[in-house]
């Protein structure tokens, strides 16, 4: 396999589709949102619980390919306990980690487990699979329930 | 098989000889568009470094001589698919504009309220959304001929379908997500009996097989250019004369008048009635020379050729005790498409694309048998003329290697 390949797919990217995290409905959920690629038929719903400014619990349900499994299975692991404010850090964040240039230096220390993405970049036609879940966290943050979030 | 010199075929293509990733193209895309061949671009480099101008416009050389070759094709077309006249052939954009024309002319027409319009299940989106939307102005109603779990059309559901209320019939004769082979003979025949017209659907067919609007006695047929090795912006449609002549122009503009005052136009006679504007030239010049290529190599031949790779390519891949082919009718064309149990299509797509193999993942426009199948997309991959069948071994070999790395 080669180099490019082997970042986009590393390993804990697989063991996350494999084994998603935090996979199921949240029954207890405040804030829900909808998320769909009409392009390749990716759907994702996606559930929190918001205590005061805390993301108290999450969790996602949904079909998708590996890059957008692990990258909601990922965020959602990243997200728990996390304030509102920090969970809009992180999406920056991760936006910048996956539409940067691919000569761009990434620090790996820095991002932690969102450092993962960074092959995406050299995908084109795959950040919107990889971005799917964090947008549609942006769209349930807001409660925007009713609403589907769609990346093509 | 023997009668096809394929690595001359090849050849004739230029793209067939690039690497993509650093290897070698294999090119298994060719439902979603088909490559090339030389003799394609360089008349289209011909028309436009020699004989560029507007055509049924001028008195000077140029036009003349675009217009000649522009109507040159139309006889071909003609010629290619035996249509009675040549009046019949109609130049649009592609298949999707030859369905959206029928529809909101005969369609627009001749629909009154409580109107049914039958199409099947395994229609693309073309075949579906201009009749929805047809249907909802009128009133009229969209019923749907049902697909067995094989792929094929349940006909006797179809016999039952057919009513005095139905108004119009439009089916695909191949399907572009599973590769079946519509008896469209027989749709047509029974069709007839009630007086219902039948548009086909060709654009996944006229390139693979033998398509004859008289011996099918079809009312309709669409197909698009750049499925059939021809440009991309050109497509056909074929119309019984006597059904042209009494629906009203398509678009309104240039070329499709014969006299225009404020109170009153005077339409052209078919086909430029239906041909609004300056047209694209060099498409129409372009596809002479994919259907005269066609017709060099023999669609018999091509159809031959391009079951064997079907076939050869149905048993590697059945090899694979991960992989499930949707689309198993007896009747098919070479379009092979599959699922792997806990590998997104996007997938696999982007690791074959590292070893230069294209092929299609997603829903291909036909989200209804993403939906009857109970996937959310499938990989497909689809054969033409010039793929060898070692390709398909680098294919497979490819496939097994996602396979190992998602286990």
């Amino acid at each position: 396999m080669d180099a490019e390949l082997n970042d986009l797919y590393q390993q804990v990217i697989l063991d996350h589709n494999k084994n998603p995290r935090n996979f199921g409905e949240l029954e207890s959920a405040n804030h829900t949102a909808k998320g769909h690629n009409p392009l390749c038929g990716d759907q994702l719903d996606l559930y929190l619980l918001i205590i005061g400014d805390t993301i108290s619990d999450i969790k996602f349900k949904g079909s998708g390919c590996a890059i957008s499994k692990s990258s909601a299975s990922i965020m959602t692991t990243l997200l728990k306990g996390k304030k509102i404010e920090e969970a809009r850090v992180l999406f920056t964040k991760f936006h910048d980690v996956v539409t940067a240039d691919t000569d761009t230096e990434i620090d790996e220390e820095a991002l932690g487990k969102l450092a993962v993405f960074s092959g995406v970049r050299e995908f084109p036609a795959r950040v919107k699979c990889a971005s799917l879940a964090w947008h549609t966290l942006l769209s349930a943050l807001d409660n925007k329930t009713e609403e589907i979030v769609i990346t093509e | 098989m023997q009668n096809l010199d394929v690595n001359k075929i090849r050849s004739d293509f230029p793209i067939l000889s690039r690497l993509v990733n650093g290897k070698p193209l294999v090119y298994f895309d060719n439902a979603a568009t088909t490559q090339k061949p030389k003799d394609v671009i360089d008349k289209i480099n011909y028309y436009y470094s020699n004989i560029n101008s507007n055509v049924h416009r001028g008195v000077h050389y140029l036009s003349e001589t675009a217009s000649k070759e522009y109507e040159d094709t139309r006889k071909l077309v003609q010629n290619f698919i035996n249509a009675k006249s040549h009046n019949e052939i109609i130049y649009t954009r592609g298949t999707t504009e030859s369905i959206n024309l029928v529809a909101s002319t005969y369609g627009r027409n001749n629909l009154v309220e409580g109107d049914e319009v039958l199409i099947t299940h395994m229609e693309h989106h073309s075949n579906i959304v201009p009749w929805q939307l047809i249907c909802e102005e009128k009133g009229a109603k969209l019923k749907v001929v049902p697909i067995t779990d094989d792929g094929e059309l349940i006909l006797s559901e179809y016999d039952k379908l057919i009513n005095e209320k139905t108004k119009f019939i439009s089916v695909v004769h191949i399907s572009n997500s599973l590769g079946t082979i519509n008896p469209i003979k027989k749709i047509i025949e029974k069709a007839h009996k009630y007086n219902i017209p039948v548009l086909i659907d060709a654009a996944q067919s006229i390139q693979h097989t033998n398509v004859n609007v008289q011996e099918l006695e079809c009312d309709f047929l669409a197909f698009s250019g750049h499925k059939m090795y021809g440009p991309t912006g050109i497509g056909i449609l074929y119309g019984k004369k006597e059904l042209l002549e009494k629906m009203p122009p398509y678009q309104g503009g240039g070329d499709m008048i014969l006299s225009v005052s404020f109170e009153k136009t005077l339409f052209n006679s078919i086909p430029y009635k239906f041909e609004a504007g300056t047209p694209h030239i060099e498409g129409v010049i372009g596809l002479s020379e994919a259907i005269k290529y066609i017709q060099k190599i023999g669609i018999e031949n091509i159809s031959n050729y391009e079951s064997d790779i079907l076939k050869y390519a149905t048993e590697q891949i059945s090899d694979i005790k991960e992989v499930k082919i949707i689309g198993t009718a007896k009747e098919k064309s070479s379009i092979l498409s599959f699922v792997i149990d806990g590998i997104h299509p996007h997938d696999i797509g982007t690791f074959l694309d590292r070893d230069g193999i294209a092929i299609r993942t997603g829903h291909h426009c036909t989200e209804p048998i993403m939906r009857r199948f109970n996937v959310p997309a499938t990989s497909r991959a689809s054969f033409s003329f010039y793929n060898l069948k070692e390709e398909v071994d680098v294919f497979v070999e490819s496939l097994r290697s996602v396979i190992k790395l998602f286990s």
